[in-house]
């Protein structure tokens, strides 16, 4: 009885010690509150996967009544900014400075090759942004299969076919890429705050030498760990309620599993973000590596390995490897199919008990480490 | 003059020295740019090279057999499972085993041969809905391949117009030549800009800072002590990125390292110019470690390198003027695909030169006022 008091009492006093610290540091607010902010403005509207005008430089070398209605298509494709260009030098250079992100060429047989069966239009891109060229090179199917299944109709041809794709895209319909932007933000926002704050707190306790002056009191290592985590888990939810409400009201990503379910996903990744920075700050007792080393095993893996902006199926065998040592694939895989797909047994299980687990070995490696450095 | 320059190379020298002494310090300076490198060479593609799929084939003809065969000779599709009722079509979607669901109706081969139009349904995975309109997209040109042999085989004409796609500078549109040298720049930008943050904040939470100030060192060699460590360092791992770029990835480089190193020195000297401004407003190393985290994610995610800069909402595009890795990003992406010369890239090196004199110079002015 006596003893759990004891214990309990040193428990509160340091979390309101390591609480006030974080109350009356402005950078903890500006990670805890303003960084989730920006984040969701930043994905919501800057980072954009989603159509967007592309502007083409138009250089038709035929000039007949063909060639004209091609262009027609293009400008009446909402993808399209055409501009026309009198000959590819001009169009070139206008590419190449820049000024336009690719440059359709159609060729002075254009007509008469049509008539034979047997047309060309070209396409140049610039490659040094392979993503922008790429899309450009999507969109460019669009107008002429039009314009050429416009143009085989009035002629009697075959039109495309036999074989006709239906598809449809479960879970986002409507194709808005806001539905996967939400559930990886999340997993991103938890990062960086349950990782990043902490990484640094032991450390600066170290470099500041205030930890040996408690090592001299009763407190026990579980005592410090709960203390530590405590403000910075507050924290982290404060984050993860901003980013329900944007996904709620700002983006309109449906939720189609359980809130419960999402909540206690969260918290446990949170744990495990919270044990990483613990365990980085616990082990290298310097703040610059702390934080560096933070950034490079929690907020790297979270953005890049975690199936959120790349697929993870495409990538190398290594790579692939090194994911499932990496606690976001899981909690990504659990946010998508939470949001978008719904209560999905086998995944969510399967996910929540990997990083349950996870959050376990690192707390009780956490625990460990500071023990060891407490005697 | 004389004993300035004395006083700055002494500065730099021990700056050096507190940042290199330490081989954790070391290891660290130079293990990330490697790692996150080969990491975003590696995994940072939205190209697709292995799509799962699952097939519901209701035809079970030898057409329907034939058109399946295509996507599995693609190299890229590969059968996970064959289903066998649209029940099924659910579960391997919800559970992530396929990222596309084939649906061959039971009519397939007959509509085939009597030459009539025919449909298949196909199903994508949207939890990333990126990668299922990829996917999508990478099945329908199978299916249009499989259309155009069909024509030709059946004395029909090929369709009548083809598209053919150049590309500059990257003939194979590999996705992995724009991001390697765009890395240069970004790389650097994060690791500098918290490197020169974090030396300051560290003097200032230690006490050594104030040290430093009632030596007879003036504010402004104190900020050039402090700029030219980091600018080097910042060169060693741009250095480092690039021989990885050469080396490993073996991307041709068709520009002039010149040009190249002049671009980086101008655009460092905006990174540290930055960093020092952000230790002059950080009283803690916690401060200025999260505050240039906060710096530098905007500037990341908005300067072009994983989505279109163009595609961004307008009023973001005329905000990042003041974004130097948006300039870097260009610089390091046409020197070493396009051979770009100094005239082309002066609308990238004078907004350079105007951001790193601007921090530079207001880096020293707050140096100054802690003075007083």
């Amino acid at each position: 009885m006596n003893k759990w008091s004891g214990k309990l009492r040193r428990i509160r006093a340091l979390t309101l010690k390591e609480t006030r610290q974080v109350l009356r540091d402005p950078s903890s607010i500006a990670i805890g509150i303003v960084f989730p902010l920006m984040m969701i403005l930043l994905f919501g509207y800057g980072m954009s996967l989603d159509v967007t005008k592309v502007s083409v430089a138009v250089v038709d070398e035929d000039a007949s009544s063909d060639s004209i209605a091609l262009i027609g298509a293009f400008r009446l494709s909402p993808y399209f900014k055409v501009t026309l260009a009198h000959s590819m030098a001009e169009a070139n250079t206008v590419l190449l400075d820049q000024g336009v992100d690719g440059v359709l060429r159609i060729p002075s047989n254009f007509s008469r090759r049509w008539h034979s069966g047997k047309a060309q239009v070209q396409i140049l891109v610039d490659g040094t942004d392979a993503n922008e060229a790429r899309i450009m090179q999507a969109y460019a199917q669009g107008p002429v299969s039009l314009w050429s299944t416009a143009q085989a109709k009035s002629v009697g041809a075959v039109s495309a076919g036999p074989v006709i794709v239906v598809d449809r895209m479960w879970f986002n319909e409507n194709n808005d890429s806001h539905f996967f932007l939400v559930p990886g933000l999340i997993v991103l926002v938890m990062t960086i705050i349950g990782a990043f704050l902490t990484a640094m707190v032991v450390a600066r306790e170290w470099e500041r030498g205030t930890l040996e002056a408690l090592f001299v009191t009763p407190m026990r290592a579980t005592e410090f760990l709960v203390s530590k985590v405590l403000p910075y888990f507050g924290l982290g939810m404060i984050g993860f309620v901003l980013c329900i409400l944007a996904g709620q009201f700002l983006f309109h990503v449906p939720l189609r599993g359980s809130l419960s379910l999402l909540c206690l996903a969260s918290m446990i990744y949170l744990v495990v973000a919270l044990g990483i920075g613990l365990l980085v700050s616990t082990l290298v007792k310097s703040q610059f590596l702390a934080s560096q080393l933070a950034m490079l095993l929690t907020f790297l893996p979270a953005l890049m390995l975690s199936g959120f902006l790349y697929d993870l199926r495409s990538m190398p065998a290594f790579i692939r490897g090194i994911t499932y040592f990496l606690p976001p694939r899981y909690a990504v895989a659990l946010m998508q199919t939470l949001y978008l797909a719904g209560n999905v047994g086998s995944v969510i299980w399967l996910n929540l008990g990997v990083l349950s687990a996870m959050a376990m070995t690192v707390m009780l490696l956490t625990r460990l480490a500071t023990r060891k450095q407490l005697s | 003059m004389y004993s300035s320059l004395l006083r700055i190379l002494a500065l730099v020298r021990k700056e050096f020295l507190a940042v290199l002494k330490d081989p954790r310090s070391r290891f660290i300076i130079f293990l990330p740019p490697i790692l996150q490198c080969l990491i975003f060479g590696y995994a940072a593609s939205f190209d697709l090279n292995f799509v799962p799929y699952a097939v519901l084939d209701q035809d079970h003809s030898a057409a329907s057999a034939n058109f399946l065969a295509r996507l599995d000779g693609s190299g890229i599709f590969r059968r996970q499972s064959d289903l066998h009722g649209t029940e099924d079509i659910s579960t391997s979607i919800n559970n992530g085993h396929a990222l596309l669901v084939i649906q061959v109706g039971q009519d397939f081969e007959r509509h085939l041969l009597a030459g009539e139009p025919v449909r298949v349904e196909v199903v994508a995975d949207g939890r990333n809905s990126n990668t299922g309109r990829t996917a999508l997209g990478y099945f329908e040109s199978v299916v249009e391949e499989f259309n155009a042999d069909w024509r030709t085989n059946h004395g029909e004409a090929e369709p009548p117009v083809s598209i053919v796609i150049r590309s500059w500078y990257n003939p194979n549109l590999d996705s992995r030549w724009s991001m390697i040298p765009s890395l240069i720049g970004t790389l650097t930008l994060l690791g500098t800009l918290m490197l020169t943050a974090m030396s300051v904040a560290r003097e200032r939470e230690q006490g050594t800072f104030d040290q430093l100030l009632v030596t007879p060192f003036r504010p402004f060699e104190i900020m050039v002590g402090k700029a030219v460590p980091n600018i080097a360092i910042g060169l060693t791992q741009a250095t480092t990125i690039l021989l990885i770029a050469l080396f490993w990835f073996h991307i041709p480089f068709a520009g002039s390292f010149f040009v190249l190193y002049a671009g980086l020195g101008l655009f460092l000297m905006a990174a540290v110019g930055l960093g020092l401004l952000v230790s002059s407003i950080s009283a803690t190393m916690q401060q200025a470690m999260l505050y240039a985290f906060l710096l530098v994610m905007p500037f990341a995610i908005l300067s072009g390198l994983t989505t279109p800069f163009n595609s961004m909402p307008e009023f973001l595009q005329s905000a990042m003027v003041i974004n130097p890795l948006r300039y870097a990003l260009d610089i390091t992406r046409r020197v070493y695909l396009e051979d770009a010369g100094f005239t082309q890239l002066l609308s990238d090196f004078l907004p350079l030169a105007v951001i790193g004199l601007l921090t530079l110079s207001g880096a020293a002015w707050l140096f100054r006022r802690r003075l007083t």
